[in-house]
């Protein structure tokens, strides 16, 4: 990967590891709350079948998954978990949150104990709506996420930077 | 790096400072200890267990609560009466619906009003459907456990039918937010109940295709019979509830032995108990359990009586000054609400008693000297939910 590193990356190359990288995103499942059994109906169940987008839904551990999907309620005592899961995925990684409550703290936002936003603590690509969201709208989700892959600078992505969420 | 406000490395860094103080308290000096959760696919959720083990033997095994807590009991202090209904909700999430009965019953208790029959009946059909979606996923989800994920597929498939036809009704595949002080916001759709019944013959097939795929299979069998016994006095004296309670030999249904006004003894059915407690009974108990509430839908869809579906009530809810406790069957046992009222448009103090809080409770009791596999036979088969047991 020396042509990434330095910056130089042919446009060809670029769309064709875009392109596979697209289509072979492994999936890892963290679920917390009611938002998790969607996650599952949607991951899971023979209804909607995501592995037809080309996401695999079943890394043993976070060290082997290209994107995480935050689904449910983050608590302050669960932060220290979520962001050492983070930092333990190779880059480059991608985050869904999902979820009212993952986007913001949705109906506990004025709770004592719910931390209002998985993007306090780390950074989120794509926020998917909803208390829970359809599990079509979590495929949505994907999907948009895989446009943006597809789309996506490689040497700017190699360089380490997170995407900035404000 | 950009991106990282002083507000984010705050959060980080009081969240470390906590998570190491849990460490510490595990901290043992002999043995090994083996952290399972908070994340991990076999404890539902996220309760953490951590185990003290001698070579493959637990010595000692506690559950860690509070990774769910969402500070319920204190918002709903906040809350209007029609605002709480849709925040307990989310407590068990499996089956919404049966959580919002109890606390509209406490609080038409205190106002004095009764909902029609119409509407009763209906809250018992949603109640079911609602306990149904919620054990269906049970069955899979244990089987899956150890080791058997076809029967999680299966699962996931005849769930998805009980999510329509509580979708058609309330509009919301799992948190309905559907009852009202007095009665009920819609009746049901043209043609609901013929579909009803539909399914319900499906979820029979699916009960049948259960006992085949996983409570006839030896490996399944092995891996529970005879593990994690519970006898009924230690069941009793933990304060274990609902199916756990039954399949230790206990014949104790709220349903049938304390009445609250829901339609259940207007049909025929059956409690199943089992004698022997262990883990293996407990699948067994819940499997009949979704037969029986097949069979309850049925015999209400027939005689689904006519009527209003909303009793009189004022259109600013107040309730008058008192306290009030309703307990009734959820799927996962006893859940309760103790309303304190006084006298204004939210509750002053609500008590919320969940059945999975005390079903975890036994945790440390079953799993002295068992094996580790064991431990996560046990686990899957005492069934709790994470909103349930931290609310
Ligand atoms: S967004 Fe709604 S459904 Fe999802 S975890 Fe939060 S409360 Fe539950």
């Amino acid at each position: 990967m020396g042509l990434v590193e330095s910056g130089k990356m042919p446009k060809p190359l670029t769309n064709l590891l875009n392109i596979s990288r697209r289509y072979s995103i492994w999936i890892f499942q963290w679920g917390l709350a009611c938002c998790a059994i969607e996650m599952g109906a949607a991951l899971g169940s023979p209804r909607y079948d995501v592995m037809r987008l080309g996401v695999i839904p079943l890394p043993a551990s976070p060290r082997q998954a290209d994107l995480v999907c935050i689904s449910g309620t983050v608590t302050d005592k669960m932060v220290p978990a979520i962001r050492r899961l983070y930092d333990q995925m190779p880059d480059p990684k991608y985050v869904i949150s999902m979820g009212s409550c993952a986007n913001c703290g949705g109906p506990y936002w004025d709770s004592y104990s719910v931390t209002k936003g998985v993007d306090q603590i780390i950074p989120v690509d794509v926020y998917v709506p909803g208390c829970p969201p359809r599990p079509e709208a979590l495929l949505e989700g994907i999907v948009l996420l895989q446009e943006r892959i597809r789309h996506e600078d490689m040497a700017e992505r190699w360089k380490g930077d997170p995407i900035v969420v404000t | 790096m950009t991106a990282i406000s002083d507000r984010q490395k705050l959060a980080y860094v009081n969240a470390q400072a906590a998570d190491g103080r849990v460490n510490l308290e595990f901290e043992t000096e002999e043995g090994m200890t083996l952290n399972m959760g908070p994340q991990h696919p076999a404890t539902h959720g996220t309760l953490r267990i951590v185990a003290k083990l001698d070579g493959e033997q637990v010595i000692h095994c506690e559950p860690v609560m509070g990774y769910m807590h969402r500070g319920y009991e204190k918002l709903l202090e906040v809350r209007t009466y029609p605002q709480v209904n849709t925040l307990v909700n989310r407590i068990d999430w499996l089956g919404s619906f049966t959580n919002e009965v109890p606390f509209i019953l406490a609080s038409e208790k205190l106002m004095g009003v009764e909902a029609p029959p119409r509407a009763q009946w209906i809250r018992t059909i949603l109640f079911e459907l609602g306990r149904i979606a919620n054990i269906s996923l049970f069955l899979g989800d244990t089987a899956l456990h150890m080791g058997g994920m076809t029967a999680a597929f299966y699962a996931f498939r005849d769930r998805e039918f009980v999510l329509n036809q509580i979708e058609a009704v309330t509009g919301g595949r799992f948190h309905p937010n559907f009852d009202r002080i007095g009665g009920l916001k819609d009746d049901f759709p043209k043609g609901w109940i013929a579909d009803t019944k539909a399914v319900m013959a499906r979820l029979r097939d699916f009960c049948d295709e259960i006992e085949d795929l996983v409570v006839g299979n030896e490996i399944f069998q092995a891996r529970t019979r005879g593990i994690g016994i519970i006898p009924g006095d230690i069941a009793q004296s933990y304060g274990l509830s609902g199916a756990n309670l039954r399949a230790s030999g206990v014949d104790w249904d709220l349903r049938r032995d304390v009445p609250v006004g829901l339609a259940w003894d207007q049909c025929d059915w059956t409690v199943w108990t089992h004698p022997d407690g262990d883990s293996f009974s407990r699948y067994w108990v819940r499997l009949q359990e979704v037969r029986e509430a097949t069979k309850i839908v049925d015999q209400l869809c027939d005689g689904l009586p006519s009527g209003p579906i909303m009793a009189k009530v004022p259109r600013i809810i107040k309730v008058p000054e008192g306290e009030a406790w309703v307990a009734t069957e959820n799927p996962l046992g006893e859940m309760g609400y103790y309303v304190v009222s006084k006298g204004d448009l939210g509750p002053f103090r609500v008590k919320i008693r969940t059945a999975s809080f005390n079903n975890i409770s036994v945790i440390p009791w079953v799993t002295r000297g068992v094996y580790v596999p064991d431990v996560i036979s046990i686990l899957a088969s005492l069934y709790f939910i994470l909103g349930d047991i931290d609310r």
